[in-house]
Parts: structure tokens; sequence; C-alpha cells
């Protein structure tokens, strides 16, 4: 029943969130901490710095948190299917209906007009990341480089990650020490 | 071998995948590109059916990635599997630590400059992933750049609407109200969308 009710929940959480993770956390909050009271508000505020900590997708990272906190490891495989079904089944119908969509004039069209959209989407939020992240312009050469090195150089992103946490462990580190 | 290959491909773009949907989309399009799964003009198009369906974008980018690399339904379920491992892994062993450490780690101040400047170096990846998109074959005139302006400007304006005191004024309020419907990621992709069927087709 607990597993079903777990399952349920990630499923609607799933199924009624468009855009993605940052769209899903108001509704997170509202089925988890306000509708089932699985967890409370303070705990909920720990459960989003992890999962923003943790890689990977931030739904699926707080549907492991809440499955793993009420209902252990059954608890982690109701909530993370329930919320990976809903977008599975839709793109596979969507995949399987629509393989040779170029091939019709009209859907060409309406992706035309929709791509230039979509990097717009993509590219426009960085307006309000970046105010909340509190850049300045000595931090803005961080984003700024690791852009141009994927753009320009085709580094992998991968790198960018791991350079950033190396180099920024290691200068802590020699801060630390230079501060005893 | 291609089975193996996009598992191994999404195993990498979960464990590397910080900040969320956007930041994640730059590793996937390195991925497919690279491997030729997809031309980024593929892309661009399933990231836009990803806007208008729900779910997170990185798992409906990964079940479609996986059915047109390997025509078959098992490409989907290993690619949506493989991203969502790394998670699964890191996600448990640091709830057992949170709850044993009892938080301590989230004050130390080797986590907190790490998520901090991981936060700078993902807007670099969203910023990466929309200037790789900014293709000939996603821009194919100027009508595609005012597509991009309008829309670009729709999205960034609430947040400075809000700014602005409302004094009861109906007719700015109702305008901002439109504004802010308006801008809405899934609006503003069928708007395009119609907007592409009309001078397009």
């Amino acid at each position: 029943m607990l597993y079903l009710q777990l399952f349920w929940t990630y499923l609607k959480i799933g199924s009624f969130t468009l855009g993605g993770g940052y769209v899903m956390l108001p509704m997170i909050e509202r089925e988890v901490v306000d509708r089932r009271r699985w967890i409370d508000s303070e705990e909920y505020l720990n459960m989003i710095a992890l999962a923003q900590a943790a890689p990977g997708l931030i739904a699926v990272n707080s549907a492991i948190f809440i499955g793993w906190r009420v209902g252990g490891w059954r608890g982690v495989i109701a909530t993370v299917l329930g919320a990976v079904l809903p977008s599975f089944v839709i793109i596979l119908a969507i995949a399987i209906l629509f393989q040779d969509y170029h091939q019709y004039p009209a859907v060409e069209a309406v992706f035309k007009g929709v791509r230039p959209a979509v990097v717009a989407l993509i590219a426009a939020p960085l307006c309000r990341m970046a105010r909340s992240a509190k850049i300045t312009w000595t931090t803005a050469l961080v984003p700024i480089a690791g852009a141009l090195l994927i753009w320009l150089v085709g580094l992998s992103p991968v790198w960018i990650i791991i350079t950033t946490v190396v180099a920024t462990l290691l200068y802590t580190y020699l801060n630390e020490r230079k501060q005893r | 071998m291609i089975f193996l290959q996009l598992f191994l491909s999404f195993l990498k773009i979960g464990l590397f995948g910080f900040g969320g949907g956007l930041a994640i989309l730059s590793l996937i399009q390195h991925e497919v590109e690279s491997h030729g799964w997809m031309t980024s003009e593929q892309f661009v198009d399933i990231v836009a059916v990803s806007q208008v369906t729900p779910g997170p974008i990185g798992i409906n980018c990964a079940t479609y990635v996986g059915f047109t690399a390997t025509n078959s339904v098992w490409g989907s379920v290993i690619a949506t599997s493989a991203i969502v491992l790394p998670s699964l892994v890191i996600m448990l062993l640091l709830c057992k630590l949170y709850f044993v450490l009892n938080a301590r780690f989230q004050r130390s101040i080797y986590f907190q400059q790490t998520m901090r400047m991981l936060r700078f170096s993902v807007l670099g990846l969203i910023a990466a992933a929309a200037l790789c998109l900014m293709t000939p074959v996603s821009f194919i005139d100027w009508r595609s750049w005012v597509i991009f302006v309008v829309v670009s400007v729709l999205t960034i304006a609430p947040q400075y609407i809000q700014m602005t005191d409302s004094n009861g004024k109906n007719a700015i309020y109702l305008l901002r109200k439109s504004v802010q419907i308006i801008s809405h990621p899934i609006i503003l992709i069928v708007l395009a969308g119609l907007v592409g069927y009309f001078i397009y087709a």
C-alpha cells in the first residue's frame, strides 16, 4: 500500500510537470510535504540541496531521496519508476509514431518555427540563473571560458565539470592551509 | 555493441550531469553528435518535444536517443536506465552519509565552494548548448532570428515586469498578466510552431 502510494505520487509528479526539474519542485513540495507529510519543510530543503548536489536529474534524485526515506529499497524502486515511466512511455510513443516526420512538409514547417524558439528557451534563462548565482565580472570568466571551450574547441562538458571540481578543491585546500 | 556504447554514454551523462535539465543538454548533445546517433537538427527537435511533453528533459532525451540510435525499444530502456544509475548510487550514498553525519558535510567549506563554482560552470554548459545549436540548420533565415529574439524577450520579461508596482490600473495589469501567461515555455513553443506553419508551409 505504501509502495503503491509512493509510486502513484511520483507518477503524478512525472506526468503533470512540463518543462523539467525546476518546474517540478513546487509540485514535489505540495505532494510530499503538504499532502502526504512524508517529510517536513526543513527536510524538504535538505532534500533539494542533496538533489542538486548529486549529479543527475533533480526530479529523479528527489524521487530516490523520498523513496529511501519512506520505504527503503522498495520505496526507491517505486518512486523512480513513477518518476521515469510517464516520460518514457510518451516519448517512446512519439519516437515510434513519428520516425519519418521530416517527410511531412507541414511538420517540417512547424519545426522550422520551433527550432529558434528552443534555442531561445535554453539561452534566455541564463540571465536569471546568472543573477541568482550572484555572478561577478571575475567569476563570469568561468562560464565564458567553459562555453567557448565546448563550443569552439569541441571539448567535452565532462572535462569542464571535472576541472571545476578538482581546481576548487585544490584551491580551497591551499587557502585553508595558508590560513593556519 | 551499439547498446554498450549507448549504455556507457548515458552513464557518463548521468554521472557528470550537474545542475539540472538544461545543463545536461550540452552533455547529451556532445555524446549523441560525436557518436553520430543524431544530427543537430534532430537534437533540437527532440529538445522541443521534451519541452512540450511532461517529465524531466534528461529522461525524454535518453528515451528518444535510445530508440532512434538502435531502432529498438531496448535502446530506450538501456539509455534511460544508464542515465538514472549514477544518481541511484550517489544519492543513496549521500542519503546514508547525510543521516549519519547529520548534514555536517553540507557546512564543510570544501562542499560549499565546490557547489558555488559548479553553479558558475553550469552556466557555461548551458550557454554552450545554446551556442552549439545556433547553426544554419536551426536558423534558416532572418525570420528565425525574429522568433529567437521575441521568445528570448518574452522569457526574460516577466522577471522585470514584476518589479513595477500595480496600482490597480487594469490595462497594465492585464498586459502584465498576459505576458506572464504567454511566457510559459509550452505556450511559446506552440506559438512558434504555429508561426512556422504559416510562414514556411
